[in-house]
């Protein structure tokens, strides 16, 4: 059972990571300071497998990579919101951070309630409430790379045909 | 069936593809530059593994070319040593990156090209569906050939009419950017269409795909009709036949429509692309340097309309004119014709092919206070140098008018 931190719209990289902090791209080091700003509770209370739910255009703002990877160095399982800005959309699958797209999750699902997700299902669950949401499922090979860690590492050990195998 | 990037998509695939799938492809060709492949090279040795196709992978030094220091200098050392141990045949220094990737024939209708550069979009304008990555994403692609895409929802940009005078495509562009904003088409694919661009030559269409990555897009794209069949025969190494498309019953999520002939010249002002005015409204700011170049505006014929207002007279003395052809082969055709002879006449300074001032390296920095009017994309502070400084953005006939004068200037008086 996982805990749902609440954000709202258009959240940008740099309230999800301050440019300042970007010195380091080691994960756990860029989690300490992961939404310092806009909610400084999150970083020393959030748990394993907690996770971030946002409203619409979440990760607009800079190309970087640190603000995935500050998410998930935090353990965070998954982030669910109304819609992502393009490039953090593709720099959360290529480093390994899984998300949902699923604007009725977003706006049904409040700051603290119990939330269950099946990532190759595309289902959400808030046990809170009782309430259940479809995202649409992330395809297979998007799992893969998830799950390897990111694009890089999932290279390392595997070849590509067997992202689409 | 369906929007232009849907086609295109649906074409690879050999089925039907929608807005919103995630799809993974093969990619015809992954572009990369003496700025973006060092960061490529880590991630690919991180991975390990061969190369896939070193034929698909092309590689440009434009961006610090020739070299302005010795770390640049060293950079590109270690990516030609790069370029020797793999046996990669695709390197040019020859210009600008995008304008070399046209040239050289790399963009085809219904072609997926990836570049480590965000005016990738720029292939758009011949049918080709062209976005950039981060480097990591290029060196895993140099691994696969492959890449993933979410496809993208689509906004219709019809423009219509006949433009005045004076107006440009770089005009209607930016009228466009004051109209939909920087955020307006984010992760969207704009699509151009309308009388304007049925009749508008490729080189001129190329400005509204370059341009479109400036309001967040994913690509923009131009559907291939004969005007870019034979821009490719004629001006490209692009080997045919090629395939012509259309959209087929698209659904757009938006349609918007600008009326080109009720537009006049305009100007980007400091410091964002979209605090678009009528240039009118700018007339006599003074300007320190003026700067024809980069992959929007430095075609040959962009070229040309410079040199028809700059012929038989004079920049300002304290006006610096720096013209950078996007290619080599633009700065051939621009010499045998005349075009470099008259802007060194007029007392302009014309500078290697590249990306020369436009990302504020070498080749024309800007100082603290000063003021530059430039053909370039983008005006963000600090691009050409000094955090200090302020570029406006035009056509490059409004750059040769502002040239002349020393301040910001109406072009259409020259025109005769
Ligand atoms: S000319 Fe400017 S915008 Fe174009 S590729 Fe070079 S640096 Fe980028």
């Amino acid at each position: 059972m996982s805990r749902a931190w609440k954000f709202g719209e258009s959240l940008n990289t740099d309230e999800i990571i301050p440019a300042r902090f970007n010195l380091t791209i080691v994960p756990q080091e860029l989690a300490q300071k992961v939404f310092c700003e806009v909610r400084p509770d999150f970083a020393p209370g959030v748990q394993p497998d907690d996770v971030v739910v946002a409203d619409a255009n979440f990760g607009c703002g800079s190309s970087r990579e640190h603000a995935p990877i500050a998410i998930r160095g935090a353990g965070v399982k998954v982030v669910i919101a109304a819609s992502f800005a393009r490039i953090f959309f593709r720099n959360a699958i290529n480093i390994g951070l899984p998300i949902m797209e699923c604007p009725e999750a977003a706006a049904g699902i409040s700051d603290g309630d119990e939330v269950d997700v099946d990532l190759t299902q595309g289902k959400i669950y808030n046990r809170t409430r009782g309430t259940e949401f479809q995202a649409a499922p992330l395809p297979a090979f998007v799992l893969k790379i998830s799950e390897a860690g990111g694009i890089v590492n999932f290279l390392k050990t595997h070849d590509v045909e067997e992202l689409t195998a | 069936m369906g929007t232009l990037v849907e086609e295109i998509f649906s074409r690879r695939l050999g089925r039907t593809v929608n807005a919103g799938e995630i799809v993974m492809v093969n990619v015809d060709a992954i572009m990369s530059h003496d700025n973006t492949t060092p960061l490529a090279i880590k991630a690919f040795s991180e991975i390990g593994k061969p190369i896939r196709d070193t034929s698909k992978i092309v590689i440009h030094f434009d961006h610090a070319y020739p070299a302005p220091n010795q770390l640049a200098a060293e950079n590109q050392q270690k990516i030609v040593r790069f370029i020797q141990a793999q046996g990669i045949d695709n390197f040019y220094h020859r210009g600008v990156c995008h304008q070399v990737m046209i040239e050289e024939g790399y963009v085809k209708p219904g072609g997926i090209v990836i570049g480590a550069d965000s005016h990738t979009v720029t292939y758009g304008a011949l049918g080709c569906f062209s976005t950039g990555l981060g480097s990591s994403e290029i060196g895993a692609a140099w691994v696969t050939s492959k890449c993933w895409f979410k496809i993208p929802e689509t906004i219709l940009v019809r423009l219509e009419g006949n433009a005045p005078a004076g107006v440009y495509s770089k005009d209607v562009m930016l009228a466009l950017a004051g109209q939909l904003g920087m955020d307006g088409g984010t992760y969207r694919s704009l699509e151009f269409a309308g009388s304007y661009i049925d009749a508008l030559p490729a080189h001129a269409r190329i400005v509204f795909s370059n341009m479109s990555v400036e309001l967040g897009a994913k690509c923009g794209l131009i559907a291939p009709d004969q005007i870019t069949l034979d821009y490719l025969a004629s001006e490209t190494k692009a080997q045919g036949p090629f395939d012509q498309f259309t959209a087929v019953n698209p659904r757009y999520e938006r349609t918007i429509t600008i009326d080109v002939s009720a537009l006049q010249p305009m100007v980007a002002c400091h410091p964002d692309v979209d605090q678009v005015k009528p240039l009118a409204e700018m007339i006599g700011l003074t300007i320190d340097q003026v700067y024809l170049g980069t992959c929007t505006n430095a075609r040959y014929e962009d070229l040309e309309i410079a040199a028809g207002i700059l012929k038989g007279r004079q920049v300002s003395r304290f006006t610096r004119t720096l013209i950078t052809p996007a290619s080599q082969t633009i700065y051939e055709k621009a010499l045998a014709a005349g075009l470099i002879q008259i802007f060194l006449d007029a007392g302009c300074t014309v500078n290697a092919p590249g990306c020369g001032a436009c990302i504020g390296r070498h080749g024309g920095i800007l100082a603290p206070g000063e003021r530059a009017f430039t053909t370039m994309n983008r005006n963000f502070i600090g691009r050409m140098g000094s955090a200090e400084a302020e570029i406006y953005l035009g056509s490059p006939a409004a750059a040769a008018a502002t040239a002349i004068e020393g301040r910001i200037a109406d072009p259409r008086p020259y025109l005769a």
